[in-house]
């Protein structure tokens, strides 16, 4: 059976094309200003998505956020925004404030910001197999989404992940951002096949590999994954084929390993261009909800940029409140020596 | 033996071990009757009452692993749980440690409270990425919104004559990790009432079950636990205190009665909790008998001795007649069936290890 998702799922609506173009230039221009926020020194370190903005952007828009549940690496700033988390509690994480920052995962069912990529692509078929367990009618029951990159393809969790959910039959959708690079190595050094969606054949589940740089497929793509998941049929693997424009993070050089005109060669069409062009030759928007677009986009952005800058750090006990539900005696005397100690209170 | 190790494989294990009874005695009194006070069982039998009674009171506690299902485990502990309890609470996974210790940490996310077993000590270090930087750390990651209520079941310590990676002792490693408390039961009371207890904890707790105590009986009193938290004092002395966990304690208890002979009347405390480690009781035994030796099977170097040793010098050093000894493995590799007697702290050596103690003159 070839799972064959753009062409079965639904069209959008112009309504929904016109809500993702203001998502997509929302996406852009915050990230773009987080690297300026960050050479500004107002954070010490963000890790940009530009160029993937329509798979992030595209998959957590196919979300439902009140049954379904997603599981991050660090750089799914877009998803985050399209599933409506607030920004300046996500951006706290890269303002060094709060690991996993300060959004609430179990209200927002975002799951925690995590830099040990595959870790949380097991969990996602853990939370998955317990809403089988749940024992809830299916249309009840929530969708895990995990996200990694080809990188994170490599790393022994994801196979473990795809043959537990195989096994399991767990309602889990692994969408794999192939974004082209691990840091400075290339896909072909680092998949062996040169695809993640290929591997799913070996454990017995549905695959596709879309254009990670078409919004719209990715969004159609997302949603038969997901109620191919909720309908009990198992889990699904999406590679969105997607390129990393700039660097890693804002620590990363990647003129280091390849030049400004391979960047631009294989990055191939801009995601965001694309849809505005589609949608203008379409006639669904005009130059005036373009502009407008981006006078919202930087309105928002002006918003999250002052919650950023208001970010206080956290109380120091918290780093002590935080470790157990039940503290241990040992814990609660070393906070104790540490209030006494410290000239922070 | 392999990841593979069937219940035959085991049972010629345990006719290597001295101390063990055969295991079609201890399969008795498996569910013992409901109105018995105290009852006579194995530390495998109380443990595997121990997760049915759980299974019963909570239906959100959940138990997978390698061959826990249909086999009930390779060492028996979550025998008949799937007949009695379903397929979809008591499960078996794909061969898979990294795996079963993540899907634990999605399962706590969905509100489940996880028993999942790690089949031997040695097959944690596969899943040690997800001990340490997921279960360990999410709910300190979320602030608190999620938290990881998994007791992480490991068959642990040497003794039962097994091939490599069937017998560590990882306390140390784990204890390290802030997030994770660790604890280890010396008998079949305690096994059953600590097992009980931490698999109702929100926080994620790491059960060491000493698997050459499994097939050794004891006492059970089913409705009195007495304290489930801190150390314990299993015999009262005055001159030296033991200081000892798991398999270690039963150990311990047989070298005090033989200096018992002798005149000297030691102290066995029984530790527990090795995450976090009682240091009040460590302190009021010490206090009382000024001398202290601790036995553990782990290696010497960085082992949880030395903390013990620690808390003993800054709670007691002034009132200390000797420094206070360590008793332990040594810093090699677990050792293979035929060597294990030279390397688990025997009689002798902690009797000498007293001795030096007992004699210890200031310069």
């Amino acid at each position: 059976m070839v799972f064959n998702a753009p062409t079965q799922h639904p069209s959008l609506t112009e309504d929904e094309l016109r809500e993702l173009y203001r998502l997509l230039v929302t996406v852009r221009h915050l990230d773009t200003s987080a690297i300026a926020w960050q050479r500004q020194g107002l954070i010490p370190g963000y890790a940009p998505e530009f160029g993937q903005e329509a798979a992030q952007v595209g998959s957590g828009y196919a979300v439902d956020p009140t049954l379904d549940f997603v599981f991050p690496t660090y750089r799914e700033m877009g998803v985050a925004r399209a599933m409506g988390v607030d920004m300046v509690e996500y951006m706290s994480t890269h303002k060094a404030t709060w690991h996993g920052g300060l959004y609430n995962p179990a209200e927002t069912h975002l799951a925690p910001i995590q830099a040990v990529v595959a870790g949380s692509v097991l969990h996602a078929v853990g939370w998955a197999h317990g809403q089988t367990l749940s024992g809830l009618p299916l249309e009840q029951r929530g969708v895990a989404l995990t996200y990694f990159g080809d990188g994170a393809s490599s790393q022994g969790d994801v196979h473990e992940a795809m043959n537990f959910a195989a096994v399991m039959k767990a309602p889990v959708v692994f969408f794999s951002q192939n974004n082209g690079w691990a840091i400075s190595v290339p896909t072909e050094s680092q998949v062996a096949g040169g695809s993640v969606a290929a591997r799913a054949a070996g454990y017995g589940m549905e695959s596709v590999r879309i254009d990670g740089n078409d919004v719209e497929a990715v969004v159609r793509a997302t949603r038969q994954a997901i109620d191919h998941a909720r309908a009990g049929h198992g889990p699904v693997v999406i590679e969105a084929m997607t390129y990393r424009r700039g660097p890693h993070s804002t620590s990363d050089d990647p003129g280091r390993y390849r030049t400004l005109e391979d960047e631009r060669s294989d990055g191939g069409e801009d995601p965001v261009t694309r849809l505005r062009t589609r949608l203008l030759d379409a006639g669904i928007i005009d130059e005036a909800f373009i502009a407008e677009s981006l006078e919202a986009a930087k309105a928002e952005e002006e918003s999250i940029r002052n919650g950023v800058v208001a970010l206080e750090p956290r109380p120091g006990n918290e780093m002590f409140d935080f470790v157990f539900q039940e503290p241990t005696q040992a814990l609660k005397a070393q906070a104790a020596a540490w209030r006494e100690e410290s000239e922070h209170v | 033996m392999s990841e593979h190790t069937t219940a035959s494989d085991l049972d010629a294990a345990q006719d290597n071990t001295v101390e063990t009874d055969t295991q079609q005695q201890s399969r008795e009194n498996v569910f013992p009757s409901e109105t018995a006070k105290t009852t006579t069982m194995s530390m495998q039998a109380a443990l595997n009452l121990a997760l049915s009674e759980t299974l019963e009171d909570n239906p959100k506690t959940v138990i997978f692993g390698e061959d826990v299902g249909k086999l009930g485990g390779v060492f028996r502990i979550t025998d008949g749980l799937q007949t009695k309890f379903g397929a979809d609470r008591v499960f078996d996974t794909p061969l898979a440690e990294s795996g079963i210790l993540g899907m634990s940490v999605g399962l706590a996310m969905a509100g489940f409270h996880p028993i999942p077993e790690v089949q031997f000590d040695g097959f944690a270090y596969p899943a040690i990425n997800q001990i340490v930087c997921q279960i360990g750390r999410m709910n300190y990651r979320s602030r608190g919104t999620m938290p990881m209520p998994i007791t992480l079941r490991v068959p642990s310590f040497g003794g039962i004559r097994a091939p490599e990676h069937h017998g560590e002792s990882l306390e140390a490693l784990f204890a390290h990790v802030p997030g994770l408390k660790v604890v280890s039961p010396s008998s079949p009371h305690e096994a059953y009432h600590l097992l009980k207890h931490s698999a109702t904890r929100p926080d994620p707790v790491i059960f060491m079950e000493p698997k050459s105590r499994y097939w050794q009986k004891g006492e059970v009193d089913l409705k009195n636990a007495g304290s489930v938290e801190g150390s314990k004092v299993v015999r009262p002395g005055k001159h030296l205190t033991l200081v000892a966990w798991g398999a270690m304690v039963a150990r311990c208890l047989q070298v005090a009665e033989l200096a018992a002979e002798d005149g000297i009347e030691i102290e066995v405390l029984d530790l527990r909790w090795l995450k976090p480690i009682d240091a009040g009781g460590l302190a009021a035994s010490v206090a009382k008998t000024r001398r202290a030796v601790v036995v553990h099977e782990a290696p010497r170097t960085s082992g949880l001795g030395a903390e013990v040793a620690a808390l003993i010098s800054e709670q007691c050093f002034g009132t200390l007649k000797a420094p206070v000894e360590r008793i332990t493995g040594f810093d090699v590799p677990y050792p293979s069936g035929d060597l294990e007697d030279e390397y688990i702290p025997n009689i002798d050596r902690i009797l000498f290890g007293i001795q030096r103690v007992l004699e210890y003159r200031r310069g």
